[in-house]
């Protein structure tokens, strides 16, 4: 089923300097409670982003008008935790494309690709760059450009980051992976037959 | 013979290789796949809407766990939105013809306890679950990992799901372990020597004579907690403990069948000269009891050790995570845990639920009675747990030490059931995560062994279990 395509990306970003985000936090267990996809951005972060009376807590950057965009820049081990896809719904639910860290968990990072996040991961030093430039002027833009693979600040400063080209190419045509598995599913047969 | 020599996840992932492709990922097939009622609503809904089948029913068993009840499992499930996820699961399994154990069922339990127990986990599988501690069934040297809902619905379409070939790490644990040293022990020791991301991009290869040693229920605990470093999963090679441990069950071959299996899982081993991209070394004579003091896995100690202070840090970038994680433990650093009141005790999840768990429970607190500050909850991983636990007389033990054998389901470990641990309260927990939160909103995990568990039941406080072994 196509989803929507990624080629460039320019905008403001929130800044999330905090270290080893588990999903846990992306979006509580009692959330999970769904059977669609839709409306789980409203529990993003919910334990930070509002108190136990559902009050939002002004200190949060979600609750801090100043910080918009669809870019999250958040620090080191972003994602860890459980598998639960729900974290990536959360996150582009809420209207996030990319988000910056320096390092991710491994399923985070698949779960986000298969729902049009991207993740880029940058060096420590550019990401501490990246999270001064945003907290010094929030409307300061970063440019993200996943054909050349890279990301880029206010200032020109530049980094380039990795992916992986069947992810690049989905997410640059919009393709998913269910799209490709089906179109192989006579080699599948086949492979059930040989292997049993 | 020009092979060269292939370690036992390359052996597995190789034979499970459908197709590759320059730049792509592999497509790897999967020989079981366990389903639950929370990662797999919006799967069944996207086949819906591609108007598709499930491609191999078979290889797909569900059950469900995450939300239910713990008490009163014959009656409706109150909280509406889990009793909703459950029936959702019900009608998706009998609209696509998949095997389910749902409450009441006597197979009914934690997805990851129920699989090894029925024989549906045999050595050389690649097994898949949307739930990242799959890594358990690896126990088994199964290639067995955590995916997401995406990946459930491929899985579920097609029976294969694409991967890439994570790099290989080999982590021995050499030696004897001591008194009152168990295998939680020993995780909670690697995670806290390598820290809580210390293994991604990794699939870690378990071995030693401490692993060797060890039960298949033992080793199961270990590879659950593989995640909780960051590795796709962890896999221990078959021996004959794995073999012994598989015979007769369920689903597992019967007869000549098994020992037929038995031959090919024999082949099941890491070839002399194989190379791992990382090997790490421990000592068993280092492991102590282990308890958390942080909201990571990888914030551990030894109970006897202190909490570090800011400055012992290795990495200065953790400066910040670590004072705010100690001050919502409400904990001071270079400060000791032993002796910290407790408020609750958790014992179960599909980290140390299974009857052996609940036997070493059974050996602390028998003939005691548990401390009048804590609350205790012990939760079987299954119902056949629960079953063999009365029927060993668990649950007289239990309840003269003050405190009930519950229905099985996830429950405290993540708290979407109503087993919650209310905010600012302390629970020593066997379970697998210390995330903010993660049982029940401000709750506050210390995670431990079963053994240290128990003795924090009858003490009422964070206690060395080596005094009262
Ligand atoms: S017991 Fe805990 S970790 Fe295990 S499957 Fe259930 S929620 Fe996940």
């Amino acid at each position: 089923m196509s989803k929507e395509k990624f080629i460039t990306l320019k905008s403001t970003a929130v800044p999330l300097p905090i270290e080893n985000i588990d999903t846990d936090q992306i979006i509580p267990a009692r959330f999970l409670k769904a059977t669609t996809r839709e409306g789980f951005g409203e529990n993003l972060f919910r334990d930070w982003r509002y108190d136990s009376e559902g009050k939002p807590k002004p200190d949060f950057v979600l609750n801090d008008p100043r910080y918009k965009g669809k870019i999250l820049v958040a620090g080191k081990n972003f994602g860890c935790g459980s598998s639960r896809e729900h974290a990536a719904w959360a996150l582009a639910d809420f209207g996030f494309r990319v988000v910056v860290s320096s390092f991710f968990a491994d399923i985070f990072k698949n779960n986000a690709l298969n729902n049009a996040v991207l993740p880029v991961t940058v060096s420590d030093e550019f990401l501490n760059k990246a999270l001064r430039t945003i907290e010094a002027d929030p409307s300061t833009e970063i440019t993200v450009d996943l054909e050349n693979q890279t990301i880029t600040l206010a200032d020109g400063s530049s980094e380039t980051f990795d992916i992986n080209p069947y992810k690049k190419t989905c997410l640059m045509n919009g393709y998913d992976d269910i799209d490709y598995l089906l179109s192989l599913r006579d080699e599948i047969r086949n492979y059930e037959l040989t292997h049993s | 013979m020009s092979q060269k020599p292939r370690t036992l996840f390359e052996k597995i992932w190789d034979l499970h290789v459908v197709k590759q492709r320059e730049g792509y990922p592999d497509v790897l097939y999967i020989d079981r796949h366990f389903i639950h009622e929370v990662t797999s609503p919006q799967a069944f809904a996207g086949l819906r809407k591609r108007g598709i089948k499930v491609f191999n029913p078979s290889r797909t068993t569900a059950t469900a766990d995450h939300n239910v009840p713990t008490l009163n499992q014959h009656l409706p499930i109150r909280e509406e939105l889990s009793r909703h996820q459950v029936e959702t699961l019900k009608k998706n399994c009998e609209e696509f013809g998949i095997t389910m154990y749902g409450l009441g069922h006597p197979y009914q339990g934690i997805v990851h306890i129920i699989g090894p127990e029925l024989g549906l986990t045999l050595p050389g599988m690649t097994i898949v679950c949307g739930d990242s501690h799959t890594s358990t069934h690896g126990a088994f040297g199964a290639i067995a990992f955590g995916i997401g809902t995406s990946e459930v619905e491929q899985v579920l379409a097609t029976q294969c799901i694409l991967q890439h070939r994570p790099k290989t790490m080999r982590i021995e644990i050499n030696g004897k372990l001591g008194k009152g040293v168990v295998s939680k022990d020993i995780i909670l020791y690697i995670i806290s020597k390598i820290s809580a991301g210390g293994a991604t991009g990794y699939f870690v290869e378990y071995a030693g004579e401490a692993i060797r040693n060890l039960s298949m229920e033992a080793r199961m605990t270990i590879c659950n907690m593989s995640i909780e470093m960051g590795a796709r999963g962890g896999l221990i090679a078959p021996d004959d403990t794995t073999f012994e441990y598989i015979k007769g069950r369920k689903y597992a071959p019967q007869g000549e069948a098994f020992e037929k299996a038995v031959e090919q899982w024999r082949q099941l081993a890491t070839d002399e000269g194989a190379t791992y991209d990382k090997v790490l070394q421990f000592d068993a004579s280092d492991i102590a009891p282990m308890i958390t003091y942080g909201t990571n896995p990888g914030m551990g100690i030894k109970v006897t050790d202190r909490i570090p202070t800011v400055e012992e840090l290795k990495d200065i970038n953790e400066q910040t995570s670590f004072r705010k994680s100690l001050e919502y433990m409400g904990l001071e650093p270079g400060t000791p845990l032993l002796g910290k009141p407790v408020d609750y005790v958790f014992i179960g999840s599909c980290t140390n639920a299974r009857i052996e768990d609940l036997r070493m429970v059974a050996s602390i607190v028998k003939g005691k009675k548990k401390a009048g500050n804590v609350e205790v909850w012990i939760v079987p991983g299954s119902k056949q747990v629960e079953a063999q636990a009365r029927a060993e007389g668990l649950d007289k033990i239990f309840e003269e030490a003050g405190f009930q054998l519950r229905q099985p389901g996830c429950s405290a470990c993540l708290a979407m059931n109503e087993d919650k641990i209310p905010a600012g309260k302390y629970c020593i927990s066997t379970s697998n995560r210390n995330f903010e939160g993660r049982q029940g909103p401000k709750s506050r995990t210390f995670l431990a062994s079963p053994l240290m568990a128990a003795a924090a039941a009858i003490t009422g406080r964070v206690t060395d279990v080596r005094e009262l072994v």
